[in-house]
């Protein structure tokens, strides 16, 4: 422990930088997985295709990734944003089937009677579709936000501050106890990204509760 | 008034849905559609409401052809009321009432306002209405979806089978809530059903459907039953058995009427005056 009590202030610090790094590729990835899982769940043609394209992005290795975008989109290999875009590339990878699978779970009978009651196609989709939708949406992006907080720990190979500064530099130096110090806050990191994301959902979806709460009668919503 | 006029529809894969058909709805009446699946009873009712747009012929509500109107915007003034209620299971009893109104851009506080009102109407005690719709029962349920179709006042009220999924006792309750409703209401009301009881209790109009939306046999419960036009009809109606089919029977001077299955019906009386 004598470590960890010299070093709290470097482990506070690489923390919040950890938390502030992973917020923006699990936001941008939710973003624009929306429309490329919209046109995967709705075009049954594109839908092989796409899941399969998007889901290969996921099989790039982190490193290699590292590399090959700075001078794709010429930026500098050591910048953030080469970090934080390769980053959002593996939060698409999983989140684009998380969205169609997610629209594929909404009941057709509630989507054919939104309809029929006079819902335009747009205001369907988001006041509709997409709330129930959110359980299965929630269910992908505790795995991306799992997965993200993780993979950022890589970045420090090319120079981008994280946690994953305490496994490099613990393992230079040999101290067993740094190492070990990062891969407990890189967990704990995860779990309360994960926690936020439950609450989340909770406060945002009451009707998932309500469902449960009464189990006379069927939910209507599949449980994430 | 609703107008079909030499109304078809093939589907996609091929299959005659509705073969030329022509009928009159009259306005502030009950029409019920009746028959088996695959009669076609739901596509006529879905092309009212352009959920389903006919391949050929023409649909005219009050002179009006529906395929010059925009879908939503047709939608959005005719009342839908369907199996399993189509609640959206995310939204609030209160929500749920007031939707369409909200689509049509009418003030939440207004809207909400007349769905408490509405919740009177069917019968609905008001405390219900911050549950979701998985916490009422089926008839509760239904009886939401009922107000939110009366939401915004239409003038006509398409009812696909509305209480097809509700346990008997409950249907026979919204059955008579609903006779009780359209007594104060008087809408013109297009009722999807299978069963030939539901369509003669509701209806003032009953059309009784063969496959590919033929009609075998249009007038009212009293017509039907009195001359049913074919042997297609007096099976579908039960004319000749079970308890429609009563016989006059003699014990000790009084008569009585058996049914088809030989129970007691009831008593022959004088008729009152009508």
């Amino acid at each position: 422990m004598t470590w960890v009590l010299n070093n709290l202030g470097l482990i506070i610090e690489l923390t919040l930088v950890h938390i502030r790094l992973s917020i923006l590729p699990i936001m941008l990835g939710f973003v624009i997985a929306i429309p490329l899982g919209w046109v995967a769940y709705r075009y049954r043609l594109t839908r092989g295709l796409i899941l399969t394209l998007v889901g290969l992005l996921y099989t790039i290795p982190s490193l290699a990734l590292f590399v090959i975008l700075p001078p794709l989109l010429g930026i500098g290999f050591l910048s953030e944003a080469n970090v934080l875009i390769a980053l959002t590339i593996y939060a698409v990878a999983i989140m684009a089937r998380s969205v169609a699978e997610a629209l594929q779970s909404v009941d057709p009978d509630v989507r054919q009677a939104a309809t029929a009651v006079g819902y335009s196609s747009w205001s369907r989709f988001w006041t509709v579709d997409f709330p129930l939708a959110g359980p299965v949406l929630l269910a992908g992006l505790r795995v991306v936000a799992v997965s993200t907080v993780s993979l950022l720990t890589v970045g420090i190979v090319v120079g981008v501050q994280s946690l994953g500064y305490l496994f490099t530099n613990g393992f230079q130096r040999g101290i067993v106890e740094e190492v070990l110090a990062g891969v407990v806050m890189t967990v704990i990191v995860a779990l309360l990204f994960d926690g936020a994301l439950v609450l989340l959902g909770r406060a945002l979806m009451p009707w998932t509760r309500a469902a449960r709460a009464l189990p006379a009668s069927p939910p209507r919503v599949a449980m994430a | 008034m609703i107008e079909f006029r030499s109304v078809s529809k093939r589907f996609d894969d091929g299959t005659l849905a509705v073969d030329d058909f022509s009928l009159v709805m009259p306005s502030r009446q009950t029409t019920v559609l009746v028959g088996s699946s695959g009669s076609g009873k739901t596509t006529l009712l879905r092309m009212i409401n352009r959920m389903v747009d006919a391949t050929s012929g023409e649909l005219e509500i009050d002179g009006e052809n529906v395929s010059t109107i925009e879908p939503v915007q047709l939608r959005r003034r005719i009342g839908y009321v369907m199996q399993n209620s189509g609640l959206l299971p995310h939204r609030r009893v209160i929500d749920n009432i007031a939707t369409v109104p909200r689509l049509n851009g009418v003030p939440k506080k207004q809207a909400h306002e007349r769905a408490l009102e509405l919740m009177d109407t069917v019968g609905l005690d008001r405390d219900m209405a911050e549950r979701y719709p998985s916490q009422l029962s089926g008839g509760q349920q239904q009886r939401v979806g009922v107000a939110r179709g009366l939401a915004v006042d239409p003038n006509i009220l398409l009812m696909d089978e509305p209480f097809g999924a509700v346990d008997p006792i409950v249907r026979a309750d919204l059955q008579q809530e609903l006779l009780r409703l359209q007594r104060e209401l008087d809408k013109t009301v297009v009722f999807v059903t299978h069963d030939i009881d539901e369509a003669f209790l509701l209806g003032d109009q009953v059309v009784i459907l063969e496959k590919g939306g033929r009609i075998a046999q249009k007038g009212t419960p009293a017509e039907i039953l009195a001359h049913p036009a074919s042997d297609f009809v007096a099976s579908f109606i039960g004319a000749d058995r079970g308890k429609r089919a009563l016989s006059i029977q003699t014990i000790d001077g009084a008569q009585v009427l058996v049914d088809g299955d030989g129970n007691l019906a009831g008593r022959l009386v004088e008729a009152g005056p009508a």
